[in-house]
C-alpha cells in the first residue's frame, strides 16, 4: 500500500456520538467482525420499539431489491461501454444496504432527495425499471423524458425529488422541502442523503447549521444520510479532512447523529426505522452516517484507480452487502442456494427485459427541446 | 392616486400578497427583527409571525437554497439578497437548481420564487457592493429577471413575480427606495415582457431601465430644451422576457437608438438591445446604435470617480447627438 494511501477507509469503527439517541453504549466494532457477532447485535430489540430485526420474509423482499439495484447497475456499466449511455454514470454497487434499508421506512408523503449516484432511490421508490433505464439510453420514455439522463432522475408522485449533479448542492433544497411539511402541518419527513465528499464544502454547513436552528422550533423534520464510500472521487476522507468522524460535524450544528454498518442490511434497517419514527415525531432534523464502500470505480469511465490498493477493494469485497446478506438467508435456512439462484435469475431476466426496451424505446420528439423550461403557459422566451 | 415611496409600494405588493395566499414566506437576514437593512419588510414579522417572516443566518446559498426547496413544495418564498452582491455566494443555488430543475426534471416541478434586492451603484458602497447584475442572470434560461424604476410598477411587477411560477430575479433600483410616485390601491399587476415608454418622441429612442430611466428622461428634457430634439425615452423594466416589439417598433418611428446602462459594456444589456435593433430594424436605423455604459473598473469609492463611473447625463447626451449626427464621435 502506498504511504499516502496508509490507514485510509480500511478499519471502520461504530461509535455512537450522543448516547441519549441510541441506547446509551458504544458499540465498537471493526469491519471484519464476524457475522455471528453482527446477527447478536442486532436481534437486541430497541429501546422505542421499533424494527430491530426483518423477518425472514422481509429479508428476502430486500435482498430482491438489492439484487434488482446490483444487476441493473450491472447493466448500465455494460450499457456505457457498449456506447448507449452517455455523459456520466455512477453506480451503487457496493451500497446497496444503505438505500434499501433507510428506504424501507419511507412512508407515503415522504420526500427522498440525493445527489447523482440516484439510480437505487429510483427503482426502491417504485420508479418502472424501464423508465429509469430508457432514461440513461437517452429516450423519450425515459423517467425524466430524457432531459436529466442518470444524474438527474425524478419521480416527484412517488416522493423522489430527485437526482442532483453538483455535489452539496442539493442540500440546502432538502431542509426547505422540510420546512415546507411542517409549514404545511403534516408528519411527514425528508430523507436526505448526501455524500462524504460533500460535506467539505460550503452548502453542506450552511444547510445543517439551518437545519439544526428550524429544528430547534420543530420545523425541520430532516434525515441526513451520509453515504460514506470513503471517496470523494479519488481522494478519500482522510485526504479531505483532519475531522473524519462524519457524523459527529453534526455535533457542531446541534443535530443529534449515530453512525451505522452500511455494509449490513440489519443494521441500517433498525436505524432506519428508529430514526425516521423520531424525525417524524419531533421535526428536528438527525443524521446517520452509513460506512459502506463503492466496490466499483467512481464513474465508468475511472478504470485505473490510482487512489486506492486491490488489497483494500478486496477487503471490503468480503463485507460485500449481498454476500452478507445471502450468508444471513442461509445461515437461518431462510433460503438455499438455489432459490438466491433462482432469484438472480429471475431479476437478470427482467433487466434483458429492462434493457431491451431501453434499446428500442425511440428518441424523445425534437419539441421536447424547448418544453419544460418554463411553468405556466410554459412560453419559451428565446427563438426556435 | 396616493403618492407612495419605492419601498412602501414594495411592502404593499408582499404584504397583500401574503395576506391573500398563506404559501407567501419571506426570508432573508434581518429582515424580522432588525426590519429589514433597507426597511423593507419593516414590521412585517408582528403582523406575519416568524415562521412567515425568517430571519436566517447569514448563508446566501443555504437559505436561497431552501427557499427553492420550499417553492418545489408549493410554498412561495420570496427571498431577500441584502444586495445581490452577496448573491455570488448564492448563483450556484439560483443557476444551477433554480433555473434548471424544472427542465432536467422533464417538467414535474415547478420554482415559484422570487428573489429580490437593491441592484446597482451610486451611494459610495465600492468595488465589492456595486455590481449591476442584469445581464449575469438574465444569461440563464429558466430565469426571468425584472428591474422597475417607479413606485407604482415595483409594486406591479412584485405582485406578478410573486404570482408567477418561475424564479423571478427582482433587482430593484436601490437608491432610489425613498423616491415617490403614484401608487394606486389593491392590484395593478403588471405583466413581464412588456416595456413601458416613459417618454414619448420622435426623433431618438434612449432605451434603459432601472435608474438609468430617470437619467435618460432627465437628457430628454435637455435635449428638447437645448436641440429642439424630441426623445422617445423606453424603460424595458423586463430583462427576461425582453420586450423586442416595442423596442423595434420604436426605433421605426426614430430611427436612431442609443442605450444605457449602468453595468459595464461588453457582453451587457445594451449590447442585446442593439443587437436586437439591427437584426430586426436595420433598414429603418438612420446611425449605429451607441451604448453608454459603466467604465470598465470595479466601482470606486470617491464621490467624483464614483460620478465618473457610471453614465453622466452628458454621455448619454453626448451619445443621442451623435446618432443625431449633430455631434462627432468624441
Amino acid at each position: 500500500m502506498p504511504a499516502h494511501l496508509a490507514g485510509d477507509g480500511v478499519v471502520v469503527f461504530f461509535t455512537q456520538n450522543v448516547p441519549q439517541s441510541g441506547k446509551g453504549t458504544t458499540v465498537a466494532a471493526e469491519s471484519q467482525r464476524t457475522e455471528e457477532e453482527s446477527v447478536e447485535v442486532r436481534e437486541e430489540p430497541s429501546e422505542n420499539g421499533a424494527v430491530a430485526s426483518a423477518d425472514g420474509e422481509h429479508l428476502v423482499d430486500l435482498y430482491k431489491k438489492m439484487i434488482l439495484i446490483r444487476i441493473f447497475e450491472e447493466a448500465c456499466q455494460r450499457g456505457f461501454r457498449q456506447g448507449k449511455i452517455g455523459g456520466y454514470l455512477h453506480v451503487y454497487i457496493g451500497q446497496e444496504a444503505v438505500a434499501t434499508g433507510f428506504l424501507d421506512a419511507f412512508k407515503e408523503g415522504d420526500k427522498v432527495i440525493t445527489a447523482y449516484r440516484d439510480h437505487p432511490h429510483a427503482l426502491l421508490l417504485g420508479s418502472d425499471p424501464k423508465a429509469v433505464m430508457a432514461e440513461l439510453y437517452g429516450k423519450g420514455t425515459g423517467l425524466v423524458k430524457g432531459k436529466g439522463g442518470s444524474m438527474h432522475l425524478f419521480d416527484v408522485e412517488r416522493g423522489f425529488m430527485g437526482g442532483y449533479g453538483i455535489v452539496g448542492g442539493h442540500i440546502p433544497l432538502g431542509l426547505g422541502f422540510a420546512y415546507a411539511m411542517r409549514y404545511q402541518q403534516t408528519d411527514h419527513i425528508t430523507q436526505l442523503y448526501l455524500g462524504d465528499g460533500s460535506m467539505h464544502n460550503g452548502a453542506f454547513h450552511e444547510a445543517a447549521n439551518m437545519s439544526g436552528l428550524w429544528g430547534k422550533d420543530g420545523m425541520n423534520p430532516c434525515l441526513f444520510i451520509i453515504e460514506n464510500n470513503q471517496y470523494g472521487m479519488g481522494t478519500s476522507v482522510a485526504r479531505s479532512t483532519a475531522m473524519t468522524d462524519l457524523a459527529a460535524k453534526f455535533d457542531a450544528y446541534g443535530i443529534e447523529n449515530e453512525k451505522v454498518d452500511g455494509m449490513d442490511i440489519e443494521a441500517v434497517l433498525e436505524v432506519a426505522h428508529r430514526a425516521t419514527q423520531r424525525v417524524r415525531e419531533t421535526g428536528r432534523p438527525y443524521a446517520v452516517e452509513a460506512l459502506t464502500y463503492r466496490t466499483v470505480p467512481h464513474g465508468a469511465a475511472d478504470f485505473f484507480e490510482k487512489y486506492r490498493t486491490k488489497d483494500e477493494v478486496k477487503k471490503w469485497r468480503e463485507r460485500d452487502p449481498i454476500g452478507l446478506l445471502e450468508h444471513k438467508l442461509l445461515e437461518r435456512d431462510v433460503l438455499d442456494e438455489e432459490s438466491l439462484e433462482e432469484i438472480k435469475g429471475e431479476m437478470k431476466e427482467t433487466i434483458d427485459e429492462v434493457v431491451r426496451f431501453a434499446n428500442e424505446s425511440e428518441e424523445p420528439p425534437i419539441e421536447e427541446l424547448y418544453s419544460d423550461v418554463y411553468a405556466g403557459q410554459d412560453e419559451y422566451l428565446g427563438e426556435e | 392616486m396616493p403618492e407612495k415611496t419605492y419601498r412602501e409600494a414594495l411592502r404593499e405588493a408582499m404584504t397583500q400578497e401574503m395576506e391573500s395566499d398563506e404559501s407567501v414566506v419571506l426570508m432573508g437576514e434581518d429582515i424580522g427583527v432588525y426590519g429589514g437593512t433597507h426597511l423593507i419588510t419593516d414590521g412585517l414579522i408582528d403582523r406575519f409571525g416568524p415562521k412567515r417572516v425568517i430571519d436566517t443566518p447569514i448563508a446566501e446559498g443555504g437559505f436561497t437554497g431552501a427557499a427553492i426547496g420550499m417553492a418545489m413544495m408549493g410554498m412561495r418564498p420570496v427571498v431577500e439578497m441584502m444586495t445581490w452582491n452577496f448573491s455570488f455566494l448564492a448563483s450556484d443555488q439560483i443557476i444551477q437548481n433554480a433555473a434548471k430543475v424544472r427542465y432536467f426534471s422533464g417538467g414535474q416541478v415547478e420554482v415559484p420564487l422570487v428573489i429580490r434586492g437593491p441592484n446597482g451603484g451610486g451611494v459610495q458602497l465600492s468595488a465589492q457592493h456595486t455590481h449591476s447584475l442584469e445581464n449575469m442572470y438574465g444569461h440563464f434560461p429558466g430565469l426571468k429577471v425584472v428591474s422597475p424604476v417607479t413606485p407604482h410598477d415595483v409594486k406591479g411587477m412584485m405582485l406578478t413575480a410573486i404570482r408567477d411560477p418561475n424564479p423571478v430575479i427582482f433587482l430593484e433600483a436601490g437608491a432610489l427606495y425613498g423616491t415617490k410616485g403614484e401608487v394606486p390601491e389593491g392590484d395593478n399587476a403588471v405583466p413581464f415582457g412588456k416595456a413601458r415608454i416613459a417618454r414619448e418622441g420622435d426623433d431618438v429612442t434612449l432605451i434603459s431601465y432601472g435608474r438609468q430611466v430617470n437619467l435618460c428622461l432627465r437628457v430628454a428634457d435637455r435635449l428638447e430644451e437645448e436641440d429642439d430634439v424630441s426623445a422617445e425615452v423606453i424603460d424595458v423594466r423586463s430583462i427576461r422576457p425582453l420586450d423586442e416589439d416595442t423596442l423595434v417598433e420604436s426605433v421605426k418611428k426614430t430611427h436612431r437608438a442609443v442605450a444605457v446602462q449602468e453595468q459595464w459594456r461588453l457582453f451587457g444589456v445594451a449590447s442585446e438591445v442593439a443587437s436586437i435593433i439591427q437584426e430586426k430594424a436595420f433598414d429603418y436605423l438612420d446611425a449605429p446604435v451607441i451604448r453608454v455604459s459603466g467604465a470598465e473598473v470595479p466601482a470606486p469609492y470617491a464621490r467624483n470617480l464614483e460620478l465618473a463611473a457610471f453614465p453622466s447625463e452628458e454621455a448619454v447626451a453626448s451619445a443621442a447627438r451623435q446618432v443625431l449626427y449633430q455631434e462627432v464621435e468624441a
